[in-house]
């Protein structure tokens, strides 16, 4: 950019030229200067939960506000991980939130085929109502299928209250209109050509969908599982109604939230906690950024 | 909204096979799969079957529980189900808490959507102007604040905020401010509240920058090279040339912020503790749960539900038919 700058200037005023360069550099340097302080103060509250998951309990409870610590212990994690069970909490948040990631990815890739290749008659009414359906708030819905879950529980023991089950069917649900509405770009991206080849060499409509359609949309499909894995992974308040009595089907946020006590929060254990949650959705997030932003930017242009 | 396009029927491919009348005609048969009958509904059950059974049915049957006396009692099957019309909306608005509680959700929501935008563009423009290496740690912390997950993000603000431990209480002293000596920051009404929505704006924000970012990324540079040959100034570019091109993108992100701000119901409950101090930070969400799952008023936590929908359902319309007044086409 500022090569062009540079010429731009030149070829306008050249007496003016130096001048507007330099005014230009300084603000550049204010701008970053600007960024890397807000970066700072962004990144801090990660920072300090780490930090204080590492400090030993007998500084957390003194009340050491040093933004270092000279004894990094794992003493915080070890309380979390052995006495309250939380591996099991753990397993139980992987398991749910990998079975939601499948299955509403594969639904939702298949209607996005459909929705994107292929022209019928209720084509529009289709997309207006997957729109309005994400406007939805989920969380009014607790109530009726709450009593839904219980009576299907009766029938089907494993989607049932206090299983795993409930909860993988709800957030497939929640999960699968967004994950149409951002799937549709990518689906729609791979020529026409590719499918009508497919189709010469004698490849059947489902054959193309499976071996080459989906390989070619994968990195887009992996992206967009980023929010189903998000929601679910996060989920707290379906976690808390579904999972009532079976303490050993409960998943992360709920098992954090018992080492909330009054007065006495034991804020090693609960930073600990928060660092074992934080992590995989932090990793998946990174390795998918710069899809995400293209897939969003699909999603936003429609 | 390519989807909503009409397919062009198959323009003949004249002598000249220029690049332009090749893509227009690749363009025209979008769907190679004109009429195929039942194949696309195929592709499309699984989907809509779930959606059906998860949403569709909820739905209804959250508005048909709300016509209902529903209680514990006659969740057992010991009491009779006495239909009620619409008794539990006029209990609801007769009741001054829920005035209350519609306000502190209008107020809340507002003002976190208004930060989160506020904040959220203003480091997509900054981020425009940065140093690659910059701009990508602004990013990757960016991304840190949004990936954390709501219930871990509540619990680290409120151990910086805790009153006696807490780091933000500790420096404030250090530097002289006694009075936030075992200051409590939940117990005042409206500073529980902006301690939430800093929280939010602080994981919500990066949605916001990400898109606008990549909104401005599209804008081709000649115009704004042009704009500031011009004599334009970074603001006025920002004002009068990328905010209008800007248009559909912040469209999409006011609404997607507005719906999740008025949802949000994890930050509240696990900072404020289900609520705050005698229910003085409920929100909709909060309270119709509460009614719902604490007091075993189903019918009533039903039409808060239906009112939080139709809610938000109205917001969503009034604001497309505010965009569509000003001749913008989302």
């Amino acid at each position: 950019m500022t090569a062009v700058d540079v010429s731009l200037a030149a070829r306008n005023n050249t007496k003016a030229a130096p001048q507007k360069l330099r005014k230009q550099g300084k603000r550049r340097f204010g701008a970053d200067a600007a960024a890397i302080v807000i970066a700072l103060i962004v990144a801090f509250p990660l920072f300090w939960m780490v930090l204080s998951a590492l400090k030993p309990k007998t500084a957390l409870d003194a009340g050491d506000a040093a933004p270092y610590t000279l004894e990094p212990s794992l003493d915080s994690f070890g309380r979390v991980l052995g006495v309250n069970n939380f591996g099991q909490y753990f397993l139980n948040s992987v398991i749910v939130a990998l079975v939601v990631v499948v299955l509403s990815t594969v639904l939702a890739f298949l209607a996005a085929v459909a929705l994107t290749r292929y022209n019928f008659k209720m084509r529009t009414k289709l997309l207006v109502i997957i729109l309005v359906s994400q406007m939805v708030p989920v969380e009014a819905l607790t109530i009726p299928l709450f009593f839904l879950l219980r009576n299907a529980g009766e029938a089907i023991p494993l989607v049932g209250l206090n299983q795993l089950g409930s909860l993988v069917l709800v957030h497939v649900g929640f999960s699968i209109p967004f994950a149409i509405w951002m799937l549709r770009g990518f689906v729609a991206a791979v020529p026409l050509e590719v499918e009508e080849a497919a189709r010469l060499d004698g490849a059947s409509s489902f054959r193309f969908v499976r071996s080459i359609l989906f390989p070619l949309v994968a990195p887009g499909v992996v992206a967009c599982s980023v929010f189903s894995f998000i929601s679910t992974w996060n989920d707290f308040l379906f976690a808390k109604t579904f999972i009532i009595s079976a303490q050993e089907n409960q998943t992360l946020p709920m098992a954090l939230l018992t080492f909330f006590k009054p007065d006495q929060n034991d804020w090693g254990a609960i930073m600990a906690g928060s660092v074992i949650m934080t992590i995989p959705v932090l990793i998946f997030f990174v390795s998918v950024q710069r899809k995400l932003v293209s897939g969003l930017a699909g999603a936003v242009k429609g | 909204m390519t989807a909503l396009t009409p397919v062009l029927p198959d323009a003949p491919q004249g002598g000249t096979p220029g690049k332009g009348s090749t893509t227009a005609a690749r363009k025209s048969q979008r769907f190679s799969n004109g009429k195929r009958g039942l194949e696309p509904w195929l592709y499309l059950a699984p989907a809509f079957i779930v959606l059906i059974a998860l949403l569709g049915y909820p739905i209804f049957q959250l508005i048909n529980v709300s016509l209902y006396d529903y209680r514990q009692a006659q969740v057992s099957g010991k009491a009779p189900l006495n239909f009620v019309g619409l008794g539990n909306y006029q209990k609801l608005f007769a009741d001054p808490q829920f005035w209350t509680v519609l306000g502190n959700t209008v107020v809340f929501a507002t003002a976190c959507v208004v930060f989160t935008l506020l904040v959220g563009s203003s480091l997509a423009v900054l981020a425009t102007r940065l140093r690659p290496w910059v701009r990508s740690m602004l990013f990757v912390v960016s991304l840190g604040a949004w990936a954390t997950p709501a219930v871990t993000g509540s619990a680290v603000w409120l151990f910086l905020f805790d009153p006696t431990l807490g780091l933000v209480n500790k420096t404030l002293v250090s530097i002289g401010l006694t009075q936030f000596q075992g200051y409590s920051w939940t117990y005042d009404k409206w500073s529980a509240f902006g301690l939430v929505a800093s929280e939010v704006v602080w994981c919500s924000f990066p949605f916001v920058l990400v898109t606008v970012y990549a909104g401005i990324q599209a804008i081709p540079t000649e115009v704004i090279e042009a704009a500031r040959i011009d004599g334009a100034s970074m603001p006025r570019i920002a004002r009068s040339i990328m905010l209008p091109m800007l248009r559909p993108i912040v469209i999409v992100v006011t609404i997607q912020s507005i719906i999740w701000n008025f949802k949000i119901f994890s930050q509240i409950y696990i900072m404020t503790n289900g609520g705050g101090i005698a229910g003085q930070n409920l929100v909709l969400n909060v309270y119709g749960y509460q009614q719902a799952f604490a007091a075993s008023l189903y019918g009533l936590g039903s039409a808060l539900g239906v009112i939080m929908t139709a809610l938000l359902m109205v917001i969503t319309l009034v604001y497309l038919r505010i965009l569509k007044r000003t001749g913008e086409a989302l």
